[in-house]
């Protein structure tokens, strides 16, 4: 069903919409983003200073652009999703052109008021494009091979421009997310078999192309897997990330350290602490118990999601509700993967906890289609 | 666009089919996760928790203070003092040539230092380095008020040695220095605190001997570091022991004052307390200042040193040995009455010189002393007299009696090179020389020449043995720690009173009687007089042909060649407390040279300070007191002793 069917009527118009928000979400987030915070108060060793304050201050951003996203209609985010695609597809190649490099892995166009990261901006748009595409597609072609391909287009274009960044977990990422958008659109099984096996291939021919001409991937790609399969291999070099990380989480135990106790990230052993390996220092100072919670937290907001995307009354809807939790999901399960040495380090933040800026207002739009799909249903 | 609701339908139903499977999927990669979390975090929690301590608690020496070192008043001779150090962390200071420049600015960097701290940042990333060691106060202070534009920079203060008298004593206290590879490799088994880079160790003189006591107990205390070594807090803390303080025996004041007298001459003292055996002072001249060596001296400073002819360096006083020449004969006499070989009225007649075997061995007085008994021999110094006691007692008694007076032997003191000196007897003459004894070896032996070498030290000893008849033995360390050490009272020697009181009054009319050889160096003040010997021992042969070209005057001579002029006394003549020895290297004759120095010093240790003029002879009096008055300029004015601890 398509948006077009439903009586616009039956829909909540007006102040009435804000009593269709999912409250329940927003306090979820909400919870999630207050364990950020006090996790960022304990590595500024008992601060809120630099990091709480800014994070706050973001959320609170983040939040009121949530609302205002959920209050415009779901309609109008479906017919921009093709524009805001090629926008951020434009985006990615400006700066490719003219994008600053700044410390081997930033990339953005500095706006003045903000730096924008495009390959941000093209998680949320990629999700939106697909969800599009598939409402707008009979569902009979779905499988058809023509119409299969243009969507594997639509992924691999932004993924290519991503990769060549060089940005390997953002290129993961959005691979991955399209593949998940494809799933639920109910392209035929055999197309993710084929996909699967010729990944195998591939995986194995970039490793085959290692110290050739030919190398698919940078030299401290190939590291950062090599030291994710063996991180004593250089404990002090490019190891040492993983290494310090298992140590963080290891030594908090059933249930840790205890707040602003957790001797790694104090004592500044744990890199990045406040950013990607910020769940290791909830790991070190809440043990077990707390690294589960969280955990808890982020499966409730899938679950939520996966309820929102079952009520919903058309394709888009269910699609892009569907697409943003399979995003979220990547965020965090790549992220703690890293951390706990099950992935390699692909510089992946945690969702709402992690500090910075883009990350957060990106998810927070993603959250606010999602409010809006809830909201612009029919009653 | 109207779309078929059955199609709607079966959109909906699989939307929902594969969101559920997906949302399946997600549940079970975040099982996977939570498991992964338990298995690192119940698992193998005891061992990340082991791998963290190790990352951060580090086990850190505290550096005991070493033991002060005071003289018989209590005033400190060797103390320690806050050193101030500027630390780079380089964890804080981002561009570490940018900082470095900037302090540069401030404060005079030497360039060695920087190249070593260079290279300790290279090799270690994350310890700090020392940029600059001991800099002062005031330098100190300009970069702690630019601090803000220093990141990374710290001052840090320890404790250095400081010896207050730079010169005096040197040669009695020795030095600390930065323990070295080479000291490493002499001891078996390292005080841990050796391995502490630049840790003071005492590397010669009392520093050394009792470094076992001076040194004291490490402390460790555990500390919590960061990532780039900085140490966050303290965990615990277990105290070490302070070095024991060491109170010596020796006056600074006299010390002083003898280094001052002494100047210009390489020269020893050794005043000793007759009752006790305390070395009252202990002076070989010229010193140097020991403050240099704590610091590392400079190459040039060094070579300086090695290179002055007066040799800075060792410790006359006790590691020199010389022919003691005429003040060895008390020892060939006592030998001889003891051994009843001679009696004191025995007369001996000399001619100018003694015939022996063939070879003629001359008295200094060309002409001779005609009769001489013991009184006159020992106070005129008549060598032909003492040939003849040698030849009838023989070496062996005489070497005795030169051990007994503490000759020959060792002295158990804490400062280098104690030396034996060496008082010849027949067999090691057969060892050490591979030949036999002859009888001209005795009477060269009689006169202290020959093979006889003895320090200034075992001069002093055997005065104080002279004059007590006990066995007195010197004594350097007061107490350690407040708590008194055995004095060197020592027994009685069991040699004849009789025996004894003649070689004394022959002493007292050395510098008592118009015709002693130390006339000219006597003491006017009543009860206080004086006992002496004089002596001039030579240091080459005196050749036929120098006799015959009449080269004889000293002054004639390089100065390396000349006489060493050497005099013991003691005193009171009546009631010793203090003996007294002097010898001046190449100074020429012992009654004109070292004669006017024994006085002085005598009746500074008698006086406890700067003596009246009428204790000195008329003639003198205006003399000394142009001399008191440039002494008191020249030495350093101790004031009051910094603690009582006597």
């Amino acid at each position: 069903m398509s948006y077009l069917d439903y009586s616009v009527k039956s829909v909540p118009a007006g102040l009435r919409k804000i009593l269709y928000v999912n409250w329940p979400l927003i306090v979820l987030l909400s919870t999630v983003a207050c364990i950020g915070f006090l996790m960022l108060y304990s590595v500024a060793g008992g601060s809120a200073e630099p990091w709480m304050d800014a994070q706050m201050k973001r959320y609170g951003a983040g939040l009121a652009l949530m609302l205002i996203v959920a209050m415009i209609p779901i309609w109008f985010w479906r017919n921009i999703a093709a524009v805001a695609y090629l926008i951020s597809l434009a985006l990615l190649v400006a700066v490719e052109l003219f994008g600053t490099i700044g410390m081997g892995a930033q990339r953005w166009i500095d706006l003045g008021f903000i730096r924008l990261q495009p390959s941000e901006i093209m998680k949320i748009t990629l999700v939106m494009a697909l969800a599009a595409y598939y409402d707008w597609l009979p569902l009979h072609k779905t499988s058809r091979p023509l119409w299969v391909m243009f969507p594997v287009l639509i992924v691999l274009v932004p993924v290519y421009l991503v990769l060549v960044q060089p940005d390997l977990g953002t290129s993961i990422l959005l691979i991955t997310v399209g593949g998940a958008m494809m799933f639920l659109a109910g392209v035929h099984w055999a197309y993710f078999a084929a996909v699967i096996a010729a990944g195998i291939g591939l995986v194995t021919t970039v490793f085959q192309s290692r110290g050739t001409e030919w190398q698919l991937l940078a030299d401290y790609q190939f590291r950062r897997i090599d030291t994710f399969l063996d991180p004593s291999q250089d404990p002090l070099g490019a190891g040492y990330h993983i290494t310090q990380s298992k140590i963080a989480l290891g030594s908090g135990g059933w249930t840790g350290r205890g707040f602003m106790q957790g001797t790694q990230s104090r004592l500044n052993f744990l890199p990045e602490k406040h950013t990607d390996f910020i769940f290791t220092t909830l790991a070190e100072e809440f043990g077990f118990i707390g690294g589960v919670s969280l955990l808890g937290l982020y499966a409730l907001v899938i679950m939520f999601c996966i309820s929102m995307a079952m009520t919903n009354r058309d394709r888009f809807s269910s699609l892009l509700t569907l697409g943003m939790a399979a995003t979220f999901f990547l965020f965090f399960a790549v992220n703690m993967s890293m951390v706990m040495g099950l992935a390699p380090v692909v510089g992946v933040p945690l969702p709402l906890v992690s500090y910075g800026g883009s990350a957060m207002l990106i998810l927070m739009l993603g959250f606010g289609m999602v409010q809006s799909a809830h909201v612009h249903k029919p009653r | 666009m109207k779309r078929a609701s059955q199609d709607s339908v079966r959109s909906q139903k699989r939307i929902t089919r594969r969101g559920l499977m997906l949302g399946a999927g997600q549940a079970g990669f975040m099982g996977l996760l939570a498991w992964r979390m338990r298995h690192l975090q119940v698992d193998q929690a005891d061992q990340f928790r082991l791998l963290a301590d190790e990352n951060r608690i580090k086990i850190r020496l505290i550096p005991p203070a070493r033991g002060q070192i005071f003289d018989r008043n209590g005033l400190v001779v060797a103390e320690n003092v806050p050193s101030y150090r500027i630390i780079l962390e380089r964890e804080e200071a981002g561009d570490v040539e940018d900082t470095l420049a900037r302090l540069g600015q401030l404060i005079e960097l030497d360039p060695e230092e920087l190249e070593r701290a260079r290279e300790e940042m290279r090799r270690s990333r994350i310890h700090p380095v020392t940029i600059a060691d001991r800099v002062s106060w005031a330098e100190l202070s300009r970069v702690a008020v630019n601090a803000p534009a220093l990141p990374g920079v710290r001052p840090e203060v320890g404790l250095s040695r400081r010896y207050p008298m730079e010169q005096e004593y040197a040669h009695v206290l020795g030095y600390v220095g930065a323990v070295s590879e080479k000291d490493l490799e002499k001891i078996d088994a390292p005080d841990q605190l050796l391995l502490i880079p630049r840790f003071q160790i005492g590397k010669i003189g009392l520093e050394a001997r009792r470094e076992d006591i001076l040194r004291g107990k490490a402390g460790t205390k555990r500390v919590e570091q960061n990532a780039a070594g900085r140490v966050m807090r303290e965990l615990d803390r277990r105290e070490g022991q302070p070095g024991k303080d060491i109170q010596i025996t020796t006056d600074s004041h006299l010390q002083s004052y003898i280094h001052a007298r002494l100047k210009g001459e390489s020269a020893a003292t050794v005043v000793l307390d007759c009752d006790s055996g305390d070395i009252l002072a202990t002076v070989s001249t010229p010193g140097f200042d020991s403050n240099l060596f704590v610091r590392g001296i400079s190459v040039a400073d060094y070579k300086a040193l090695l290179e002055n002819k007066y040799r800075p360096l060792p410790n006359k006083a006790v590691q020199g040995v010389y022919p003691p020449g005429s003040t060895f004969k008390m020892v060939t006499a006592l030998a001889a009455l003891e051994g009843g070989q001679a009696r004191a009225e025995d007369t001996v007649h000399c001619p100018g010189h003694l015939e022996v075997s063939g070879r003629k061995f001359h008295c200094w007085k060309r002409g001779g002393h005609g009769n001489m008994n013991l009184g006159s021999a020992l106070r005129e110094s008549c060598d032909v007299y003492f040939y003849e006691m040698a030849m009838r007692t023989g070496i062996e008694r005489i070497s005795d009696m030169a051990h007994k007076l503490g000759m020959g032997v060792e002295h158990d003191l804490p400062m280098t090179s104690v030396a034996a000196g060496l008082i010849p007897t027949k067999e090691w003459k057969r060892k050490a020389r591979g030949a036999e004894w002859v009888i001209g070896d005795s009477v060269n032996a009689s006169i202290g020449q020959g093979f006889v070498l003895t320090s200034p030290l075992q001069l002093a000893v055997m005065t104080a043995r002279l004059a007590t008849g006990r066995a007195v033995a010197p004594r350097l360390i007061k107490s350690i720690d407040a708590i008194e050490e055995p004095t060197g009272h020592g027994e009685d020697l069991g040699l004849n009173q009789n025996n004894l009181r003649n070689i004394r009054r022959a002493m007292y009319d050395v510098s008592n009687n118009k015709r002693g050889t130390a006339y000219r160096s006597r003491v006017v003040a009543e009860g206080m007089e004086m006992a002496a010997k004089t002596g001039t021992s030579q240091v080459r042969n005196i050749t036929a042909a120098e006799r015959a070209q009449g080269v004889r005057s000293n002054d004639d001579l390089p100065w390396d060649r000349r006489d060493h002029a050497l005099i013991v006394t003691y005193a009171p003549a009546v009631a010793p407390k203090v003996a007294v020895a002097v010898v001046v290297e190449h100074g020429g004759g012992g009654s004109s040279v070292a004669g006017p120095i024994a006085r002085d010093v005598t009746l500074q240790a008698l006086y406890k300070g700067d003596p009246p003029l009428t204790a000195y002879p008329a003639a003198d009096r205006e003399h000394i007191r142009l001399q008191q008055e440039r002494l008191r300029e020249a030495r350093p004015d101790h004031g009051q002793p910094a603690s009582d601890r006597a």
